[in-house]
């Protein structure tokens, strides 16, 4: 058995959804402290015909592993037109149980990225829009925010070793 | 490469194909010369005698003595029987407990090492620079009253480094410390001998040389103390209890003569490849740079990184393509943790993230090398677009 299904090197090889979105509702970013993989997603929110507010755009750009790339586009076509609330809900082991096979147990961990960076770009949308925010969400912004700054001092002295070996 | 694969292979360094001429030597010793060499009728006898010939042929390659060359199983094995074999045996006999090695041996040297530090050994673990150099000045302020070993790797698997073994092997020599070297990515590509070298122990290994899976060997100079790890019916002079694989054996012998014969012409061949592909990919990918030494550097090995990027995508974006390569990166080792070796040359664990290990072999044609130079750096470009982090 190949280690990957077919959805996800599908989801890989050509991810849905990729790029920026200029003036987005909310920007979210996430990384991964295990592996160093981060991620950047933008919403653009709008409403349905029942005046609920839905993701009515979503974006992302990854730097990681196969199983980041692939998960974070199945997620973003799974999310896109939904309500803000049905976004919330979404929970990883959603993201799981849609790839058809099981992953690698080391590889659960990279599917929490991209529901980490959805759950951040709300927040900041929130922020914006002076929506209250939950208990819960406040608390995952916190956990989110704390790896994501780890791994920025992580990121930091990139250049100056890479100045150095360019000599 | 043998006809049938049509793919690019450029991962030599993990493993090779066997070389038909291998393949056609061992064939004879899986029916017809089945004999267990312990045994006494002629069955066995000629097995034996297929067995002290390739003693003869491993040892003829690094300028030993046939009675000098102990058959393992694997690379692994002659590690573990290296460093634990000469532990047990010094301990035994009072004489210190403190081992030197580099940071950036392989996985079984460096858990053997850490094995024994677990069982009351004292183990030193050097440095090196940015090129994935030890300093031989290192080892020599490393070595006290009670050191018993330094293992330093020959040529390292990953970024190519290839070791002043020769300096490192004379300190320690004039110290009367054993020195034990892994052999397993240089024996067959680049000239070994093992006296000039002052090398008392060395590890060499088949399949990364063109030979079948299931053999290597470690050369034990003669007088050397160390204790077997596999006890049992006494084969290999008792340092090594296990009916001989005698057609794996023979094949890597085969190997050995090959490479003997074709070593330098095809080194040349590859480090002229080698070239090309990484003056290639530094001009045609911003921000990459070449992992290990630039010069002191095995004929096959090119290592890269690449900013902005995570390896196992990239693995699997060439593999599309049809090329097999490697890398460091933490996302696709099961235990979540980037190379040791790029970490030790002091990458950060982001930048192992992006690294591409190519291995090129006797069968990487120039028009391999072109396709590469022509799909690499699309697939960087490509990755790079996903990324967050844009040049």
């Amino acid at each position: 058995m190949p280690i990957y299904s077919k959805e996800i090197i599908e989801h890989f090889k050509n991810p849905k959804n990729v790029g920026k979105i200029k003036k987005p509702s909310g920007r979210g970013e996430a990384g991964n402290i295990l592996c160093g993989d981060i991620m950047t997603l933008y919403l653009k929110i709008g409403e349905n015909k029942k005046g609920e507010k839905i993701i009515k755009d979503i974006r992302f750009e990854t730097l990681g592993c196969v199983v980041a790339i692939a998960n974070t586009s199945l997620l973003t076509s799974l999310i896109k037109g939904k309500t803000i609330k049905e976004a919330l809900s979404f929970k990883k082991e959603d993201l799981i149980k849609r790839l058809g096979q099981p992953l690698p147990p080391f590889k659960i961990h990279c599917s929490v990225l991209a529901v980490d960076a959805l759950k951040e770009a709300i927040y900041d949308y929130f922020k914006k829009e002076k929506i209250e925010i939950s208990e819960d969400l406040e608390k995952e912004h916190q956990r989110i925010t704390k790896t994501k700054e780890e791994l920025e001092k992580r990121y930091k002295g990139f250049q100056s070793f890479e100045k150095e070996i360019l000599k | 490469m043998p006809k049938k694969i049509k793919k690019i292979y450029l991962d030599y360094a993990a493993t090779t194909p066997v070389d038909p001429r291998v393949v056609k030597a061992m064939l004879p010793y899986f029916s017809e010369k089945f004999g267990n060499t312990m045994s006494l009728h002629s069955f066995g006898q000629e097995a034996k005698e297929a067995l002290e010939e390739s003693r003869g042929v491993i040892a003829d390659l690094m300028g030993a003595k046939p009675q000098e060359i102990i058959f393992t199983g694997s690379a692994s094995e002659s590690n573990n029987l290296a460093l634990k074999g000469v532990a047990l045996a010094k301990a035994s006999a009072n004489q210190g407990g403190h081992i030197i090695i580099s940071p950036i041996e392989h996985a079984c040297v460096m858990e053997s090492a850490r094995w024994l530090e677990s069982q009351g050994f004292e183990i030193t673990r050097l440095k090196v620079d940015k090129y994935g150099l030890v300093s031989p000045d290192d080892v020599k302020k490393a070595i006290k009253k009670d050191t018993i070993l330094v293992s330093i790797m020959h040529a390292n698997n990953e970024i190519g480094t290839i070791e002043p073994i020769e300096e490192i092997g004379k300190i320690c020599r004039e110290k009367g410390i054993y020195f034990h070297t892994d052999a397993a990515q240089s024996f067959g590509k680049i000239p070994i001998d093992v006296n000039k070298m002052n090398i008392d122990l060395m590890t060499v290994s088949s399949h990364k040389m063109y030979g079948p899976k299931g053999a290597a060997a470690l050369f034990i100079r003669k007088g050397t103390k160390i204790e077997p790890l596999i006890h049992g019916g006494g084969h290999e002079s008792g340092l090594r209890s296990s009916t001989v694989n005698v057609a794996a054996i023979v094949g890597f012998a085969e190997a050995a003569r090959i490479c003997e014969r074709e070593m330098k012409k095809e080194a040349k061949r590859e480090i002229k490849l080698r070239d090309k592909l990484i003056k290639g990919v530094l001009e045609k990918i911003e921000g990459s740079y070449l992992n290990g030494h630039p010069r002191e550097r095995l004929p096959n090995n090119i290592n890269f990184s690449f900013p902005g990027i995570e390896g196992e995508s990239l693995i699997m974006q060439l593999d599309f393509l049809g090329i097999a390569a490697s890398t460091g990166s933490a996302c696709s080792s099961e235990k979540l943790e980037p190379s040791h070796v790029l970490l030790a040359i002091g990458l950060k664990p982001e930048q192992a993230h992006g690294s591409l290990r190519l291995s090129l072999g006797k069968w990487t044609k120039e028009k391999d090398i072109n396709y590469v130079l022509e799909v690499l750096p699309k697939v960087v470009k490509r990755l790079r677009e996903i990324s967050p982090f844009k040049r």
